[in-house]
């Protein structure tokens, strides 16, 4: 089984809010002294693709990443991880190009590198939170999508594909090729690589591509960032008070009923 | 050109539905267009009447395959549906199986998709929606450049549609399914006999101060006397401490309830992000630099042990 498990690379989403800025003329976040790091919904599905391939013995799991030079560090981290090859389209143009050309690129490497059977991404980014390359994706290859999955297991050839819903889960049947969307559950948790792997993952080649290899442009026609700002949070929190912790819940019941009883 | 919003016949006029009606009759009203429904499936009993009074037509695309939702089959059954109504503007909510479609929906429509909208304006002949990013740390306002926009809306951050006055006409959309490439073949739900968290109109949450699955039958029983849902933070849910079900947040379930009250849980970004439009959010918090108080309309320094308990006699003294 051939997984391509797609991986974006963001600014590392747990920085705290007061080192976050944004500069509101490029409309991009500011990176200051942040880490890049790879978005951890594309670290689940990676440990998702490595555990079905455990279970199935066989297959080979190729890590592709659209990205800037920096993008090599997060496919060094998913060759640590133990993801067979892995390839860089070098993102040489906007920062954030919209989904249509990042699904448009993705593509056309996945149609370059051959017979594919799960296309794997993340759920959404920790940047934008866009959440469309998976379905975009799906629509440019011409393959079925199933969204929200945390697991996949193999039966003789017909997938097995838990995913989450709004209120529990679904199971569904599927045959290769398909793309799917992964997101995070308690069995997911990304692996720590062995420091052994990591010095292994310099070894490994990466292939390097430019979108220009691939025939394709990533323009920006789908949709523009018009603005970009960090929204004013007035903080007039009323705090309840009183001489006993008695009158201070009584204060704050009277608050809680004065808006449930407005409903 | 018209606004449609595009509904699933199984889930009624709920909450949702009435947001993405409201945010529908907004652009359509500036944009001298009118507003039109498309129902996948079968309507629910009393759906086509309540939708009927606020939207000017409505379509049916109703067949037996349409009924459970298959991803495949809905989406060309949509697709078609659209298709033959030349929307400008497709509105969907934020249900699992429309933000599994919306991108895919846009690609086959030739349009631009977005999702988790919180405001939707049209400027200048284009669709803008607001939508929070860098989990919840900041706002960005994207406008969509291809023709129909497709976005799926935080859908209960928008007040429901009003009534016309009128009543809509229903017609049915004959449309060519396409075979099922994936089948749904068992769906589990581990609250059904609670509503949706989504749906609630207030939230008890419980963060990381709890300390463990114990104090949440207590928000439990708290909830219980004012007909709250219970949630959760990240933290809690991945200590296993309630179902993953419950997590609202960037990476869990996006809500916008009357009243929010967040209990022990200090309001990271990742969580805000999933609750920052709720109408009024309060908190109990021992902490008062807490984040959470930032974004609080009232709330309580002291320790939760000592107030629920309290608190819940005297809203149940006050019913």
């Amino acid at each position: 089984m051939n997984i391509v498990v797609c991986l974006k690379q963001i600014l590392d989403p747990d920085i705290p809010s007061r080192d976050f800025k944004v500069d509101p003329a490029a409309k991009e976040a500011v990176r200051g002294g942040a880490n890049l790091v790879t978005n951890i919904f594309c670290e689940n599905a990676l440990e998702t693709a490595l555990q079905l391939k455990e279970k199935i013995g066989s297959g080979k799991i190729s890590a592709l990443c659209f990205a800037p030079e920096s993008g090599e560090d997060s496919l060094r981290k998913a060759l640590a991880m133990k993801a067979d090859e892995a390839t860089h389209v070098l993102n040489s143009g906007a920062t954030h190009p919209d989904p249509l050309a990042v699904a448009q690129v993705l593509a056309a490497a996945i149609r370059q590198g051959g017979a594919v059977d799960i296309v794997m991404v993340g759920r959404e980014s920790g940047d934008w939170g866009v959440g469309q390359t998976g379905g975009l994706l799906a629509e440019e290859l011409g393959l079925p999508y199933v969204g929200f999955v945390d697991s996949i297991e193999n039966n003789g050839g017909t997938l097995k594909i838990k995913r989450q819903t709004d209120s529990g889960f679904e199971i569904i049947e599927a045959t290769a090729p398909i793309v799917v969307s992964i997101t995070n559950d308690e069995h997911n948790v990304p692996r720590v690589p062995k420091t052994r792997d990591v010095m292994m993952s310099f070894r490994t080649p990466i292939t390097k591509l430019t979108t220009a290899d691939l025939g394709v442009a990533a323009d920006s026609t789908y949709y523009e960032v018009a603005t970009l700002g960090i929204p004013v949070k007035e903080s007039s929190c009323e705090f309840v008070d009183g001489d006993t912790l008695d009158d201070k819940v009584g204060k704050l019941a009277q608050r809680i009923l004065e808006v449930t009883q407005s409903m | 050109m018209s606004v449609i919003i595009c509904l699933f016949g199984k889930s009624g006029f709920d909450r949702a539905a009435a947001g993405v009606a409201g945010a529908g009759r907004s652009i359509a009203a500036v944009t001298n267009t009118t507003l039109q429904a498309l129902i996948i499936g079968s309507a629910a009993p009393g759906m086509t009447e309540a939708l009927g009074a606020v939207v000017d037509t409505i379509s049916v695309i109703d067949a037996p395959e349409l009924n459970e939702y298959q991803v495949e089959t809905t989406l060309s059954a949509i697709t078609q549906g659209c298709k033959s109504l030349n929307p400008s503007l497709v509105l969907l909510a934020n249900d699992t199986y429309s933000q599994e479609i919306t991108a895919r929906l846009a690609h086959r429509l030739g349009g631009s998709a977005v999702g988790d909208g919180v405001k939707i304006e049209a400027v200048g002949g284009k669709i803008h929606v607001t939508r929070s990013v860098y989990g919840g740390k900041a706002e960005a306002v994207v406008e969509l450049k291809k023709t129909p926009a497709v976005v799926w809306l935080r859908a209960r951050a928008f007040d429901p549609a009003t009534a016309t006055g009128g009543t809509a006409g229903v017609n049915q959309i004959p449309v060519t399914l396409e075979p099922a490439k994936t089948k749904i073949i068992e769906r589990k739900s581990e609250s059904s006999s609670e509503a949706k968290l989504e749906d609630a109109q207030i939230i008890i949450s419980g963060g990381r101060g709890l300390g463990g699955p114990e104090p949440f039958e207590d928000l439990k029983a708290l909830a219980a006397v004012i007909g709250a849902q219970v949630a959760a933070s990240r933290a809690a849910c991945d200590s296993g401490w309630c179902p993953p079900t419950w997590q609202v947040g960037q990476t869990g379930k996006k809500v916008a309830p009357q009243l929010y009250l967040a209990v022990a849980l200090s309001g990271a970004s990742q969580h805000l992000a999933g609750m920052s439009d709720s109408k009024v959010v309060a908190a109990i918090n021992t902490d008062k630099d807490a984040p959470i108080f930032k974004h609080c309309k009232f709330g309580i320094v002291e320790d939760y042990k000592k107030v629920i308990p309290l608190l819940k006699e005297k809203l149940a003294a006050a019913r």
